[in-house]
C-alpha cells in the first residue's frame, strides 16, 4: 500500500480499542497530549468485554460491579468524552520503523506517522488447528470467543451439546454463556490430575450440571458435516466415544501479535509477545505495548502446540490489569514524549 | 442461481427431467471444472453433475497447488503429456481469468549422500520429459539462494519454472467459463444409475434425470464407483492415499522463496515444503492409504511428524505458529498411470486415478478429451469470441479487495477478507454452496485465528443460506 491516499500524523496512536488501548488513550489525554487515535478494526470499539456479558467488570476502573458490554460502552464514552478520537474498521496493516502505520480501511488505504505507537492488540485462545488435533474437521468446532460473541452480538449459537476442552477461568466463563445461551455441554474434560485453577470446580460444574472429566484426553474429533462425537482416552489410556454436536477449545491464550510478528520489532518466540523494556518499549523505541499482548501463552515455542500437563495455562489477565497496565505505558509515554523517560534497567 | 438442498428420493426413475445437453460432466472436481470449460469452448452444451453442495468437495480440496513442469513424470505417459498441456495452456489463459502465479522456481533437495546419487537420474529424467532447464546447485549456491534451509543441505537440483498456484481459484475461473459460455452445472445432484440408448444417455440423478449425447466421467475419488454403477463394469479401482498438512503463519512466508522437493521414493513424490499463493509456508502431504474416500481426517502423530519435518528443514519454522492443518485424499489407483479409459461405442469417457497431478494436468485432460471426441467424428462449432469471467484475486502477492475503496469493513482480519468479497461470493454467479465453498472462495476463517473474531459476523452474513449452518439456531435464553 504505497499509494496511500492521504498522510496524516498524531502523536499517539493506538492499535486496538480494548480495555489496555482505551484506559492508555484516556491517559494520555488527561497528560494534555495533543492528537491520541485509536484504530480499531471492529465495527464497534470496546474489545472483548463487549461480549462477555457477566461481571465483575469495572471494579477497579469505576468502582462499580457491571457487564462486560457496559464496562465497554462506559470505556469507550469516556474515551470520546477526553477527545480520543477513535477510528472504527480501521486495520493496521504494517508497522514500520519510526512510528510509520499502514492502514486498510474501507475509504481506501492510508498511512498515519505517530511519534509513539501503542501496540494493544489483546490476546485469543488457540484454535484447534495450532493444537494438531486429530480427527475430522467438520462444523461445530469453536473457542470461547466465538461462542461468546456469536451469541452476545448475534444471538445465535455454534452447537447445542458441545464437549468443553480446559479447565481455565475462561472455560468457566464458557460454561455460563452456555447457560444463558440454552446449550447444554455433555461433558469438560482436563488433561491434567487437577484442573487449571483452584476454585471448588467440582461445584461449578454441578451448578452448571457438566461432568468433568480429569486425566482425559481428547483423541479425535468425529463427524462428516457437523461434529458427531469425540473419542477420549482415559487415564489408563482406554478410548472411549462421547456424543456431542460441538467441541470447545476453552483457553490456552495467545497474544495476538501478528503485526509485531509481521514487523521489524524483535518478538519473544517463547511467548509470542513483542519484546519490551521496563517501560513496556519495543525494540524500535517509537513503539510501546501493553495488555494482554504481553501476556505470556502457555505453551513453549519448541514444543507443538497442543497442551501437556505440565504446561498448565495462565488464565488470560481480566480487563481491570489491562486497564491499569494501558494508564501506566501511557505514563511512560507522557515522560518520554517530553523527554524525561530515563533508562534505569 | 439458489443452491437447492438434497433431497433423497426413493426410485431415482420417477424424477423429471432435469437438464440436458451434448456433454455431461460427472464430477466438479478440477477435472471436472477443466473438462466443462473445454468443451463449453468448443461449442458444446455442457452440463456438469456434482454430488456436493459445491465444486472441488473431493480430491480437489486439499493439494499443494504446485503448477508442475512435468520434469519428475514417467517418461511417455500420458500424465506427462497432460502435464505439459495443462502447464503450457495455464501460462496461456491464466492472465485472462485473474489467475494469480507465483513464480517460485522448486529445488530438489539432497541432505544425504545417498539423495545426492540420486541427482543424475533425476536430471536425466528432466532433460528425457523435455524439462530442458534444470540445474545442478552447489551447497553454497543453494543456501545463497535459500539461506533459512539448515546448514546440512548438500546440494540441489533447481527447477525453475514450478510455480505455485491457488488451487480453488482456479477450477472455479473453469467452471464459470464453462457456465458463461453457455454450460450448466447441478449440485447436490450424485449419479446413481443411467441407461445407454445406443445414441444418448439418460443418467438417473438424486434430483433428475440428465439426457446427454456423451458421458465424462470425471468423480475422482468415486470415479470406479460410477463407472460401476452406470456403465456397469469398471477397469480400475481407487485405492484412496491420504495426505496430511500442516500450515505454519504468513510469518513464515520470509524464511522461503522456493517449493522444496524431497528425492522421490518409488511410492510418493516424498514430503514437499512449498510457499502458498496466500502467504503461508505449508509442509506436507504424507501419503497414507486408506479405505474411506472421504475420510479426510487429521492425526497428532503425522501433524507432529510432518511439524518437526518442516523445523529440520528450516530450522527457523521453530519460531512460527502453525495456523491450519487439513489433508486431501489422493485418487490413486494403484497405477503409475493416470486410467484415461475410452468407451467410444458406449459415449463414455472415464478419467480416473488422477492424483497428485491433476490440478496441472487437467487442462491438459480436457484437451485430451476434446481429442478423444474429434477421433470419434464429434465436432461442435467452436465458439468464436468466447466470455472470459474475471475471478477475484486472493493470492497475497497481488492487489487484494481491501486496498480498493468501498469495502464495508474487513469481517476476517486475519486474512483481510472484505465484507464487499463476500456478499459477491453469496451473491455472484456459481455461489458458495457452503461454508467450505465460501471459506475456497475468500480465504475466511481460514488464517491463524480459524474463525475466533470474525465466526460471529460470517454467521449472521450467511444465515439461511447453507444446508449447513454455521450457527445451528436462535439462542433461547
Amino acid at each position: 500500500m504505497t499509494d496511500a491516499l492521504e498522510l496524516k500524523s498524531c502523536d499517539v496512536a493506538i492499535i486496538g480499542a480494548g480495555p489496555a488501548g482505551l484506559s492508555a488513550a484516556i491517559e494520555l489525554k488527561k497528560a494534555g497530549i495533543a492528537s491520541v487515535v485509536v484504530l480499531e478494526r471492529e465495527s464497534e470499539a470496546g474489545g472483548i468485554p463487549r461480549h462477555c456479558a457477566h461481571p465483575p467488570y469495572g471494579l477497579r476502573e469505576y468502582k462499580w460491579m457491571m457487564t462486560g458490554p457496559s464496562y465497554a460502552k462506559r470505556l469507550v464514552e469516556t474515551a470520546r468524552r477526553s477527545g480520543v478520537h477513535i477510528l472504527l474498521k480501521t486495520t493496521v496493516t504494517m508497522l514500520e520503523p519510526g512510528g510509520s502505520l499502514s492502514i486498510a480501511s474501507p475509504e481506501g488505504p492510508k498511512r498515519l506517522t505517530a511519534k509513539r505507537v501503542l501496540i494493544a492488540t489483546g490476546i485469543r485462545e488457540t484454535p484447534r488447528s495450532a493444537r494438531l488435533v486429530s480427527g475430522a474437521r467438520p462444523m461445530g468446532i469453536s473457542n470461547t470467543g466465538t461462542l461468546q460473541s456469536m451469541f452476545y452480538l448475534k444471538e445465535m449459537i455454534p452447537f447445542r451439546r458441545p464437549v468443553v476442552i480446559g479447565t481455565e477461568i475462561v472455560s468457566f466463563s464458557a460454561l455460563s454463556t452456555c447457560k444463558k445461551a440454552g446449550i447444554q455441554p455433555v461433558a469438560m474434560l482436563e488433561e491434567a490430575q487437577r484442573p487449571s485453577i483452584r476454585w471448588p470446580i467440582h461445584y461449578a460444574a454441578r451448578w452448571f450440571g457438566v461432568p468433568i472429566m480429569l486425566e482425559t484426553r481428547l483423541v479425535n474429533i468425529l463427524g462428516k458435516n457437523r461434529v458427531e462425537g469425540v473419542q477420549i482416552a482415559d487415564k489408563n489410556g482406554d478410548l472411549h466415544k462421547i456424543d456431542c454436536d460441538g467441541v470447545l477449545f476453552t483457553g490456552q491464550f495467545t497474544p495476538e501479535s501478528a503485526l509485531a510478528r509481521m514487523s521489524h520489532l524483535e518478538l519473544n518466540y517463547k511467548t509470542s509477545s513483542p519484546v519490551v523494556d521496563s517501560f513496556n518499549r519495543c525494540s524500535d523505541p517509537t513503539y510501546y505495548a501493553a495488555g494482554n499482548v504481553l501476556q505470556p501463552p502457555d505453551h513453549s515455542a519448541h514444543v507443538p502446540y497442543y497442551y501437556t500437563a505440565d504446561n498448565l495455562p495462565q488464565p488470560v489477565d481480566v480487563a481491570g490489569q489491562c486497564w491499569d497496565e494501558g494508564r501506566i505505558t501511557a505514563q511512560w509515554m507522557v515522560k518520554d514524549l517530553q523527554g524525561k523517560l530515563t533508562v534505569s534497567s | 442461481m439458489t443452491i437447492q438442498s438434497h433431497k433423497k428420493y426413493s426410485s431415482d426413475t420417477n424424477l423429471p427431467p432435469l437438464a440436458s445437453g451434448d456433454i455431461a460432466v460427472i464430477g466438479g472436481g478440477v477435472v471436472g471444472c477443466a473438462v466443462a470449460r473445454r468443451m463449453a469452448l468448443e461449442g458444446a452444451s455442457v452440463v456438469l453433475i456434482e454430488k456436493a453442495a459445491d465444486i472441488l468437495d473431493g480430491a480437489s480440496k486439499g493439494n499443494s497447488a504446485i503448477l508442475h513442469t512435468g520434469f519428475d513424470a514417467p517418461v511417455g505417459s500420458l500424465e506427462w503429456e497432460c502435464v505439459q498441456k495443462g502447464y503450457h495452456e495455464y501460462l496461456e489463459i491464466y492472465k485472462g481469468l485473474n489467475l494469480p502465479l507465483l513464480k517460485t522456481g522448486a529445488l530438489v533437495a539432497a541432505w544425504t549422500e545417498e539423495q545426492e546419487a540420486k541427482f543424475t537420474d533425476i536430471l536425466k529424467k528432466g532433460s528425457d520429459n523435455g524439462v530442458e532447464d534444470l540445474r545442478l546447485l552447489s551447497r553454497s549456491e543453494v543456501l545463497g539462494l535459500e539461506p533459512n534451509l539448515a546448514q546440512s543441505i548438500r546440494a540441489a537440483i533447481s527447477i525453475p519454472r514450478e510455480y505455485v498456484m491457488d488451487p480453488w481459484s482456479t477450477p472455479l475461473a473453469y467452471l464459470q467459463q464453462a457456465l458463461q459460455n453457455g454450460g450448466q452445472a447441478f449440485f447436490n445432484a450424485e449419479v446413481t444409475g443411467g441407461e445407454f440408448d445406443g445414441s444418448h444417455w439418460r443418467l438417473n440423478t438424486s434430483r433428475g434425470q440428465i439426457k446427454a449425447r456423451h458421458v465424462v466421467n470425471c468423480a475422482g475419488l468415486y470415479g470406479d464407483i460410477v463407472d460401476q454403477n452406470v456403465l456397469g463394469h469398471s477397469d480400475f479401482m481407487i485405492k484412496p492415499r491420504k495426505g496430511q498438512f500442516v500450515v505454519f503463519d504468513m510469518a513464515a512466508s520470509k524464511l522461503l522463496g522456493s517449493v522444496i522437493l524431497p528425492v522421490p521414493t518409488v511410492r510418493t513424490k516424498g514430503i514437499v515444503l512449498f510457499p502458498t499463493i496466500f502467504g503461508n509456508i505449508a509442509v506436507g502431504p504424507t501419503a497414507e492409504d486408506q479405505e474411506g474416500r472421504d475420510d479426510a481426517t487429521v492425526d497428532t502423530d503425522n501433524l507432529e511428524a510432518l511439524h518437526a519435518q518442516a523445523i529440520e528443514k528450516v530450522p527457523a519454522l521453530a519460531n512460527i505458529p502453525v495456523t491450519a492443518t487439513y489433508a486431501g485424499i489422493r485418487p490413486a489407483s494403484g497405477e503409475r498411470e493416470y486410467q484415461v479409459i475410452d468407451y467410444p461405442d458406449r459415449n463414455w469417457i472415464t478419467l480416473g486415478g488422477i492424483r497428485s497431478t491433476g490440478l496441472t494436468s487437467s487442462l491438459g485432460l480436457a484437451q485430451h478429451v476434446h481429442q478423444l471426441l474429434l477421433q470419434q467424428g464429434i465436432q461442435f462449432e467452436t465458439i468464436a469470441n468466447p466470455v472470459t469471467p474475471q475471478v477475484p484475486n486472493l493470492a497475497e502477492h497481488l492487489p487484494r479487495d481491501y486496498e480498493t475503496p468501498g469495502y464495508g469493513e474487513i469481517v476476517c482480519h486475519c486474512e483481510m477478507v472484505t465484507e464487499r468479497e463476500i456478499k459477491a461470493v453469496l451473491e455472484g454467479p456459481l455461489p458458495a454452496g457452503s461454508l467450505a465453498g465460501l471459506k475456497r472462495r475468500t480465504r475466511a476463517t481460514m488464517g491463524r485465528c480459524q474463525g475466533f473474531y470474525c465466526s460471529a459476523r460470517l454467521a449472521e452474513l450467511t444465515k439461511g443460506m447453507f444446508a449447513e449452518p454455521l450457527g445451528v439456531g436462535d439462542a433461547d435464553d
